[in-house]
């Protein structure tokens, strides 16, 4: 404690100038931050009505209500995993930033998320993250590359009219087949606009010694009848067709322009045919980014984009700030560059790393609109925030003011370390 | 070949630099060639997300329901302002954006005055508790706005500024000002004592030292203090939600109602949300110095 005046005071000054000075900041912040304060720690002792008193019950409602349990748990993942993640990025990029010319540029760029609102944001990462491929960019990237290593099927959703069983492996014909039969393997489900431009009308086979022979025919016409090859119905080309006995595949073929297929040389006996379920799976449509499984860690990707360049800029001027002697001494004394980093560059930052982690802490435990505007409705329980659930349970659906002031109060404990943190470190800079 | 070129052009030695055999010099340059790769990929998946926002403001609801962003590569005939043209047409969300400003330009200039004379009193003149005072303006830094939220609500209430401009511009002004008066304090007390002193003798008042002395050394500090505290209030969503009505909100508070149908109001809420980012973009490029030392001056709240 400094009790000793810093400044002498001229003779004749008396402290009593000072008022009109402070006077206009000290009544806002009394009657609108310190007042606030007071006034929510007693009003989380009373119910929602704020007539009865009711000691701890808001504080163990809240510990025991599921929502609030979620938030919380969610709380806790945000701040194990953001703070530390934003840290390290910014000190590997800052680090990395002291080696191009045009560090200053890219700074600017990470850092003018921080200029724009936490609702815009939100807006961007809502589009980036939007499920459907044709207007999320990180599904429409997911799905490009995997159909560039497994194409999708030709004909997705289609199947068979009737007489077969559809398994995991594809659709098994409920009779079986044996050599001299003819097929007829009527699909539907499938748009006549979709079937592939090289398709010809179909026909049926005539009937093969010793051979199953078949046809596979889009059987959507109008005016066609069902089950009945008519004229201006096409085959459904490269439609892959398997004949199996015993659970066994025998052989294999794969449909022509008009259709038709044939199994040559099937020794005598019953087969099943089958049409593998490759020929209909449905496209892949990217992830559910903002469904209830992955939506927390949507929205920190969405924050680390936000603070990454408040990182860079504070950890870059600490490092501006170590002596240039320390880190040309231990590469004289050869350390590599890894080493000097990590035992010279690291040990000095390591003040400056401590403010960005209690600040970014501090940021994470009053997250609100980022959760507020990327979540959905729907998954918003699932994505839930104690910031949040303090404006739901007092002002959105709840109404309940005396577990919204307990929620306060929560969130005034979970900073207050980050409060002594500061005031220790104001001390010490002053000393 | 191209090994001989590298080795030509950096022989000449860092003052200081150890000597290294040709193979870690090499992988010197390959190094910073991939340091350069690296950075510039960082750099372009920062502004990707952006970009795809505005390319959605500026395409209209069929084009963005039908296809995504990126396929106005090949098709840039579709680029359109209709959406601008809608939004500012309509009235509730033109008269949100204006209210953004009659909001955020009161709360940036009544904290700045506050702070500014809250500061000097706190770095210049001597009164008990000086020391106190200070330590609890630092304290309240990190303090959570939901702590004030309902028992501000009550009092607005009784003093009829509950959904009104002047409510929400006072909240803002009662929690910017710790941020406020750490930072403006901080550099007033850095202030050279002599030139204070001087003033002093001079028989000068504390009034006329901090008009003529202290504001005119302190501009960098204030044009910091005013970039910061004003994209502060512009950027807000929570406080207008709690305080403003549906005539005081602010273009944040206005679009949330458009979130509902995400994927159908693309178009309208990249619009909006481009609509509200182009003032803070735009002073963030014009003066990001300040902004940045803004935000570098203390921790953030």
């Amino acid at each position: 404690m400094k009790l000793r005046p810093s400044v002498d005071v001229a003779p004749g000054r008396s402290p009593r100038q000072a008022i009109p000075f402070l006077l206009p900041a000290l009544v806002v912040l009394a009657a609108l931050v310190l007042y606030p304060l007071v006034f929510s720690l007693i009003r989380s002792f009373f119910d929602a009505t704020g007539d009865e008193f009711v000691g701890l019950r808001n504080y163990v409602d809240t510990f025991t209500d599921p929502r609030t349990l979620t938030a919380f748990r969610n709380n806790v993942i945000w701040v194990v995993v953001a703070p530390a993640a934003v840290t390290g990025i910014g000190l590997i990029l800052a680090v990395l930033t002291e080696r191009i010319r045009w560090a200053t540029a890219f700074r600017l760029v990470l850092f003018m998320p921080m200029a724009i609102s936490l609702f815009a944001s939100g807006i961007i990462f809502r589009l980036v993250y939007e499920e459907t491929p044709n207007q999320g960019v990180v599904n429409a990237v997911l799905v490009g590359v995997h159909d560039m290593f497994s194409p999708s099927s030709q004909y997705p959703g289609a199947r068979p009219r009737e007489g077969y069983t559809p398994t995991e492996a594809g659709f098994i014909a409920d009779a079986p087949a044996r050599a001299g039969d003819t097929i007829t393997l009527p699909l539907v489900g499938f748009s006549p606009q979709d079937v592939p431009a090289q398709a010809l009308p179909a026909s049926v086979p005539a009937a093969g010694n010793g051979e199953v022979r078949g046809v596979v025919w889009l059987d959507v016409s109008v005016g066609g009848s069902a089950g009945k090859v008519d004229p201006i119905e096409r085959g459904l080309p490269g439609i892959a067709v398997e004949a199996v006995r015993d659970g066994q595949v025998v052989a294999r073929t794969t449909t022509g322009d008009d259709g038709r297929f044939t199994f040559p040389d099937l020794a005598s006996g019953e087969v099943a045919v089958r049409l593998p379920s490759s020929n209909f799976a449905l496209p892949f449509r990217g992830l559910t980014w903002l469904g209830p499984s992955l939506i927390t860690p949507v929205i920190i990707s969405s924050w680390i984009w936000i603070m990454t360049g408040f990182a860079i800029t504070f950890i870059a001027a600490g490092l501006s700030a170590i002596p240039r002697d320390a880190l040309e001494a231990a590469r004289v004394d050869g350390a590599t560059e890894w080493q000097v980093f990590r035992r010279v560059t690291i040990p000095l930052l390591s003040p400056v790393l401590l403010v960005v982690f209690v600040t970014l802490v501090i940021n994470v435990l009053k997250i609100f609109e980022l959760v507020f505007v990327i979540a959905p409705g729907s998954v918003q329980s699932e994505a839930n925030v104690l910031a949040l659930q303090m404006w739901q349970v007092s002002f959105g659906t709840g109404g309940d003011q005396g577990a919204g002031s307990a929620l306060a109060v929560i969130l005034f404990l979970l900073v207050a370390p980050a409060m002594l943190f500061n005031i220790r470190r104001f001390r010490r800079e002053r000393s | 070949m191209t090994l001989v070129a590298e080795e030509v052009r950096i022989e000449v030695p860092v003052s200081g630099a150890p000597k290294r055999g040709v193979l870690s010099r090499v992988a010197a340059r390959l190094g910073n060639g991939a340091i350069q790769l690296l950075l510039a990929l960082v750099a372009v998946f920062w502004l990707v997300p952006v970009f795809g926002l505005l390319i959605a403001s500026l395409r209209d609801e069929s084009a963005n329901t039908a296809t995504g962003w990126w396929t106005v590569f090949t098709k840039p005939a579709e680029l359109t302002l209709a959406n601008y043209a809608e939004l500012v047409a309509n009235q509730a969300v033109w008269q949100s954006f204006l209210n953004t400003f009659y909001i955020a330009v009161p709360a940036t200039v009544l904290v700045v005055v506050m702070a500014s004379l809250a500061s000097y009193a706190l770095s210049w003149i001597e009164f008990p508790g000086r020391e106190t005072l200070t330590v609890v303006v630092v304290g309240l830094l990190v303090m959570p706005i939901q702590v004030a939220l309902i028992p501000v609500a009550k009092l607005f209430g009784a003093f009829g500024l509950f959904g009104t401009i002047t409510g929400v511009v006072l909240f803002h002004v009662a929690f910017g000002l710790p941020f406020a008066i750490f930072l403006l304090r901080n550099f007033f007390a850095g202030i050279p004592r002599d030139l204070i002193e001087a003033a002093r003798m001079d028989g000068a008042t504390e009034w006329v030292i901090f008009k003529r002395v202290v504001l005119p050394v302190a501009k960098p500090a204030i044009a910091s203090l005013t970039i910061f505290q004003f994209l502060w209030v512009w950027n807000d969503m929570l406080v207008a939600l709690v305080f403003a009505d549906q005539d005081s909100a602010p273009i944040t508070v206005a679009l949330r109602a458009q979130l509902r149908q995400f994927g159908t109001n693309i178009d309208l809420l990249a619009t909006g949300a481009f609509l509200s980012m182009i003032v803070p973009l735009a002073v963030f490029l014009v003066f990001q110095k300040y902004f940045v030392q803004g935000v570098l001056a203390g921790s953030t709240k």
